[in-house]
């Protein structure tokens, strides 16, 4: 209790006082690795020999980045990871970082926590930093719990003592106090999470770093992680928390960083930011486009130009009612006269696990071979089909030869399917969890016979 | 020099007027100083790692440490026997079970140290991508880690001193100099090949021939004294030999050959400051090579 009081003096006193200031960060990645695909055996024998020494300038080429400060760089295999990057967080703010996959949320915080160098700028952090890029970092499977607990702390920032301290907080934080003497490879994946969790949330830093860690354990744990971050922030501390989560960012964090494409585009109080994500088309994961022909999946014969997930008003929608159908269109650039396409989808729910597949077997163009020009292929989900949660679909464009596509892409789109509960649905008047992975509405039919 | 005294104060933590921590992020480049300051924060973690390392080598073995002893004890043996008895190496009167047992056990030590240092990085890599605290605890923990197993092995040579009626001479206060030069050795070589293996595998496959090739670099299976005279200073910069011979003088109580070791021991040091150095340098760029 006294420990609290403290804390709160501490926010009381540091008012105003700057935790962490980001000036002009920049980070630069060369992809420079590419493999140069041979037409003849003769070329495959030649480079092979002289491979050696190509592969020792290609590795060096990784970190050295000499040439983009003299060329001031339009250099083609490098990535600005990050991009003049400016900030400050005052002491005791949670601020939330969004944007969506590729922004550079990740890079910022390896920068921000030593993993990786920035390439220009610099940041000043006062005081204490711990993050959370990874749950169980440095975990062995050989170790017992109580064995981890201490290497896992350790790992990230503690001292032994203040381990000892709050060990039984911890193993009783991850509800696992049976098994800590059991080498944690006879663990259950659940009981792992828990207990490097625990681990995490016993963190004291003055600064925390945390990216997306949330989305483990099952819903009464997450539950109790975030009611644990809560408390974190209430404490005085200075977190900056990276998650696709809107709800966690808005319930958590005032102040919330819109990233995209490497630079910030947005910082200001969260529910505002999140808006302006969610409005603003780098929100919706409903919509995939490459306006940049040549950075557009494909090859000479075939660009994707555009995956987009519609409702049947031919709205882009990213929540869709379960009981309406849900259209999927393609978008693509056919480059070259006489071959035969076959648009592909595949649909995938958020445990991985494929829904189904499904080829287009439009008969205008069935069998036929493609001219050149822009299509638009769209494929329609029947309502009532797909099950609650979120949906993954990936598209690819086939040959009609067995393994070869012009273009194969894992996931490009995202929606939501919700179920409003009116019961017309495959639920009918049951409010509990279903499950499954497809929830077609049946014909249901009863025969009574009285007693 | 001067860029890296002021890399070095740069990096350095300063507190600002109301004692708080402050850690400068920014880009770094040129050679760099090791931060002791910061190893010593890390000293926790340190005694975790190494810790984790001696308890995971033999878990899950029926013969759990006496894998310390076989592993040497078996070399030993097979020595003697192809050099011992079939091709019946000079080794100065002394019996050839006792000759290579001395030298076997900080052999075993050192290419097991060199070899796991210098794949530490690439080990770890998934940790080094995922939170920060000092690279250089990465080559350094197997150095220290396999002390253990060292320091097991010793009973080896304490039942074979038995067993010759070998009596402990005054050379044996020289020992400790040996034991230096046995782990400078592995830490040097592991802190330079670990920052090379981080961006080129190739020292993985070339490790093996490298710890093979040692073994017959060094007097080991042989004497010393039958390399000839005009190749003794070259031959002796290799610090592997020095310690060899080091070890022998010591045990053995012979007299301490030190022109065979006093190159070896100047080839250490620079050894272990070069592998530092040249780790500190490559630091910067071991999570974007991955």
């Amino acid at each position: 209790m006294k420990n609290d009081r403290n804390k709160h003096s501490r926010v009381n006193m540091s008012i105003d006082k700057i935790a962490i200031e980001v000036q002009d960060i920049s980070k630069i990645y060369r992809i420079g690795i590419k493999e140069k695909a041979h037409d003849n055996f003769a070329n495959t024998v030649f480079d092979f020999i002289k491979s050696p020494l190509k592969n020792y300038r290609r590795y060096r080429s990784l970190y050295n980045f000499d040439d983009i400060k003299s060329v001031s760089g339009n250099n083609s295999d490098i990535i600005w990871a990050l991009r003049n990057i400016s900030f400050t967080v005052k002491q005791g703010e949670v601020i939330g970082i969004i944007g969506k996959n590729g922004a550079g949320k990740s890079t910022l915080l390896k920068v921000l926590s030593r993993i990786t160098v920035p390439t220009s700028g610099y940041a000043k952090i006062y005081g204490r930093i711990s993050s959370l890029l990874e749950v169980g970092t440095g975990f062995h499977p050989e170790l017992t719990g109580r064995e981890n607990v201490y290497l896992n702390g350790t790992v990230l920032g503690m001292r032994k003592k203040e381990i000892d301290l709050k060990f039984d907080e911890i193993v009783d934080f991850s509800g696992i106090e049976k098994f800590i003497d059991t080498p944690v490879k006879r663990y259950s994946s659940g009981m792992k999470v828990r207990l490097a969790f625990a681990v995490s949330a016993h963190l004291e830093p003055e600064i925390l770093l945390i990216d997306e860690v949330l989305a483990v354990g099952d819903a009464n744990f997450q539950k109790k992680c975030l009611n644990k971050m809560d408390d974190v922030g209430r404490q005085g501390r200075t977190v900056l928390f990276v998650s696709h989560n809107m709800t966690a960012i808005t319930r958590l964090c005032k102040r919330a960083i819109l990233l995209d494409d490497s630079t910030v585009v947005a910082d200001g109080p969260a529910s505002e930011v999140v808006t302006t994500y969610l409005k603003s088309d780098l929100g919706t994961t409903a919509i995939q486009e490459w306006p940049d022909f040549n950075k557009a999946p494909g090859n000479d014969s075939v660009r994707l130009r555009a995956l987009r997930v519609l409702t049947k008003d031919g709205k882009h929608m990213e929540t869709m009612d379960i009981r309406e159908p849900v259209g999927i269109e393609i978008e693509y650039e056919v480059l070259k006269n006489g071959k035969i396409m076959l648009p592909c989808i595949n649909f995938f729910n958020d445990e991985g696990i494929r829904i189904f597949g499904a080829v287009d077997l439009d008969i205008e163009w069935r069998g036929r071979t493609r001219i050149v020009g822009r299509y638009k292929s769209t494929a329609w989900v029947p309502g009532n089909f797909l099950s609650e949660g979120t949906v993954y679909v990936g598209v690819s464009m086939k040959t009609t030869a067995q393994n070869y596509w012009y273009f194969y892409i894992q996931e490009a789109v995202v929606f939501q399917v919700v179920d409003n509960m009116a019961g017309d649905s495959a639920r009918g008047d049951y409010v509990g969890k279903l499950g499954g992975v497809v929830r077609p509405l049946l014909n249901w039919e009863t025969e009574f016979y009285p007693a | 020099m001067i860029q890296a005294f002021t890399n070095l104060i740069n990096n350095f933590k300063k507190s600002d007027h109301s004692g708080r921590q402050v850690t400068i992020i920014k880009p770094i480049s040129g050679w760099q100083l090791i931060d002791f300051k910061e190893l010593r924060e890390y000293r926790d973690l340190f005694f975790f790692l190494v810790w984790r390392d001696i308890k995971i080598l033999y878990a899950q073995t029926i013969l759990g440490f006496s894998w310390a002893i076989l592993k040497p004890l078996i070399q030993i043996i097979i020595f003697t026997i192809i050099f011992g008895k079939v091709a019946k190496v000079d080794t100065d009167g002394i019996p050839y079970f006792l000759y290579s047992a001395v030298a076997v056990i900080p052999w075993t030590y050192m290419s097991q140290a060199m070899s796991q240092s210098s794949q530490s990085l690439v080990k770890e890599a998934k940790m080094l991508g995922k939170v920060y605290f000092p690279r250089l605890i990465f080559p350094i923990t197997p150095v220290l880690a396999r002390l253990v197993d060292f320091g097991i092995s010793i009973l080896i040579l304490l039942g074979v001193a038995l067993y010759y009626r070998v009596l402990p001479t005054w050379n044996l206060l020289f020992l400790p100099i040996f034991l230096i030069m046995m782990i400078f050795i592995p830490a040097g070589v592991g802190m330079l090949l670990s920052a090379l293996a981080i961006r080129f595998r190739d020292v993985r496959h070339a490790m093996q021939f490298l710890v093979r090739m040692l073994v017959y670099s060094a007097p080991i299976v042989y004497s010393a004294t039958s390399i000839p005279d005009k190749y003794r200073f070259i031959y002796s910069l290799n610090p592997i030999v020095g310690v060899i011979e080091g070890f022998r003088a010591c045990l053995l109580g012979t007299s301490i050959p030190w022109f065979f070791i006093w190159p070896g021991m100047v080839t250490s040091v620079v050894l272990l400051l070069g592998g530092a150095f040249y780790f500190k340098k490559m630091e910067r760029i071991f999570v974007d090579v991955i």
